[in-house]
């Protein structure tokens, strides 16, 4: 009966990699031999601004793909304080960690969660805490939580606290106009707020290491500029506006320079900017396209996107210059590499037969594993904790802002309001 | 039209040339070549951008009896910057009217369909953009009249997700600046 099981599976395998479009249905059959952690998150009680806080625990939980949330509808009771949980009643079903919540109003706009985490088979409090907050605050207080359990249970920070950046783009009226509009959101694409709008194309939003600041392309004059805009104050910065491409922005671990692609003499480059005195240092030297920089975690080298040999390719280059590295070698098409936070892989967009898909390569054994089953998957972006990876997919007619775990075993789309989500970047 | 055969003749012929020369790259860029089929959209009048220059601007029509300086796009293959065969004569009309024509200045709007990576597409889109610049120069219009930008896969000259949407995407757009 094992072996069945297992040959059917290895069928599905196969037929998956003959055909792609079958990829999710193998990627479906593995959901059930893995060790997702079984948790139950009961719903919280008392009176709640917006929507249960239990609710937004269990769906980042469940995104981020280490956990098997157990089914609202198979909760044995709900409890809400330490001293109505019958642990028999969960020991019964198998179900290790319970999570359990009670919100009170503790003054205008003002309340306060008390949350319990259990392991339930042994009747032990794993962790308990308390959090005050605001109406407008509620979500991040779940989100909190989420982090806190996250960490109790997987020994790994959580990443659910955090923000994501992301292009807004408004479908085309009647004259053809579009508006683009620079969006900064909670992880799970709550609470959207708006940065920088314009009718001309915005692109390629990246985060300074500390969080503060955002740069990202902008098309208002007609033309691609870089700018830097505040998070706090909203200033803003033009910090490259040559003539040809402005693209491609990207930190440096540090903070204080900037990488970008320039085609100032002629063809795609890759630059090195100093931000302090806003001196350029040119990395790359090819007639080809050199564009989509992106820094190790020791800032020492750079992946980018390069047609050098034919067909977009990542290639690796010292921040010194010298000779590229081609990195990628399956498929017909590997741009916008991204390090993992722990710098031993990259995320990227991978091309093959007409696909487009976000994959993982890890650089120590060059394996390259396929993470996503769309066929538009583009501008992949790992979580700061590196657990899951957020990009930029087609849902039918609409572009919207995707995640798939770094294990391959969660995916789903994020809840975003109104129009066309674009080019997703995560907050460090 | 005379005019125009040998017009196309000199590029192909300087165009070769100049490929044979070139460092061996495996991508082609510049003319491509009789020979191969047509991959762009098939009805060649899609060029005609509403609100041109000409007509309603006042800005002065030249001697356009073959109806070329009313096509306004340059289609492409898929990761491409190679100009089909059948859009050379519409860049070579264009190029022999800013060639006589000094004072006019084109700008040159790369775009890429949604396939790949953005800013990927970006540099895709430049790069179209100046595969058509080099052939108009080769006709002797002057760098000063030649503007460059590429907006990559950001302006979808046609909504939908499929080769016909996409095909209709890859374009050079030619557009004349009012003085």
């Amino acid at each position: 009966m094992q072996w069945n099981k297992f040959a059917v599976f290895l069928c599905l395998v196969f037929l998956s990699l003959a055909h792609p479009s079958r990829a999710e249905l193998a990627v479906d059959v593995t959901l059930g031999v893995d060790t997702e952690i079984p948790i139950a998150i009961v719903p919280f009680g008392g009176m709640q601004p917006g929507e249960n806080l239990g609710s937004i625990i269990a769906a980042d939980l469940h995104r981020s793909g280490r956990f098997k949330v157990l089914p609202d509808s198979q909760l044995p009771e709900r409890p809400h304080t330490p001293a109505e949980v019958q642990f028999a009643a969960w020991k019964s079903k198998g179900q290790d960690n319970l999570v359990i919540g009670q919100v009170k109003a503790t003054g205008t706009d003002q309340y306060t969660v008390e949350f319990e985490l259990f392991d339930a088979v042994r009747g032990s409090q794993l962790a308990n805490s308390s959090l005050s907050f605001s109406a407008a605050e509620s979500r991040r207080a779940a989100h909190r939580i989420a982090d806190l359990i996250y960490k109790q249970l997987t020994g790994e920070e959580g990443a659910f606290a955090t923000r994501i950046a992301y292009v807004a783009v408004s479908p085309a009226n009647a004259a053809k106009v579009r508006r683009y509009t620079l969006q900064v959101a909670d992880a799970d694409g709550f609470n959207p707020q708006s940065i920088m709008s314009s009718p001309e194309p915005i692109m390629s939003p990246a985060w300074s290491p500390d969080g503060k600041k955002i740069a990202y392309v902008s098309f208002e004059n007609k033309r691609s500029a870089i700018f830097v805009q505040s998070l706090t104050s909203k200033d803003r910065e033009k910090i490259s506006e040559q003539p040809g491409i402005n693209g491609a922005p990207a930190w440096s671990p540090d903070g204080k320079q900037l990488a970008m692609t320039l085609s100032k003499d002629g063809n795609p480059e890759i630059y090195i900017m100093t931000l302090a005195n806003r001196s350029l240092r040119r990395v790359t030297d090819h007639f080809g396209i050199d564009t989509e920089p992106a820094w190790s975690r020791d800032g020492s080298q750079l992946v980018f996107t390069s047609d050098r040999g034919g067909k977009p390719q990542l290639y690796s280059v010292s921040v010194n210059g010298g000779q590229p590295e081609r990195i990628t070698h399956e498929g017909d098409y590997n741009a916008r590499g991204m390090y993992s936070p722990d710098g031993k892989s990259l995320c990227l967009v991978h091309g093959n037969g007409g696909d487009f898909r976000i994959a993982v390569l890890d650089l120590a054994s060059k394996q390259l594993r396929v993470l996503s089953s769309g066929n538009l998957d583009e501008s992949p972006s790992f979580a700061p904790n590196g657990g899951i990876i957020l990009y930029a997919s087609q849902n039918g007619e609409k572009e919207v802002l995707s995640t798939v775990s770094s294990n391959g075993k969660a995916k789903g789309n994020l809840r975003t309001a109104g129009g066309e989500m674009r080019e997703p970047a995560w907050s460090p | 039209m005379k005019v125009l055969q040998t017009g196309a003749v000199l590029l192909i012929a300087a165009l070769l040339a100049s490929g044979c020369s070139s460092s061996g790259r495996t991508k082609a860029q510049g003319f491509g070549g009789y020979g191969t089929g047509s991959d762009g959209p098939g009805n060649g009048n899609d060029g005609y951008a509403a609100g041109g220059a000409y007509g309603a601007s006042g800005s002065q029509p030249m001697d356009d009896r073959s109806g070329l300086l009313s096509k306004r796009i340059i289609y492409f293959v898929y990761d491409s910057s190679e100009v089909q065969p059948e859009y050379l004569p519409v860049i070579v009309s264009h190029a022999n009217f800013l060639a006589a024509n000094k004072g006019k200045t084109v700008v040159l709007e790369g775009h890429a369909d949604e396939r790949g990576s953005p800013e990927y597409n970006i540099a895709l889109g430049e790069q179209r953009a100046q595969t058509v610049a080099k052939l108009m120069k080769l006709q002797g219009v002057s760098d000063a009249q030649i503007q460059i930008v590429s907006f990559g896969e950001e302006k979808a000259a046609v909504t939908g997700h499929d080769e016909n949407a996409w095909q209709q995407n890859r374009r050079v757009e030619i557009t004349y600046l009012e003085h």
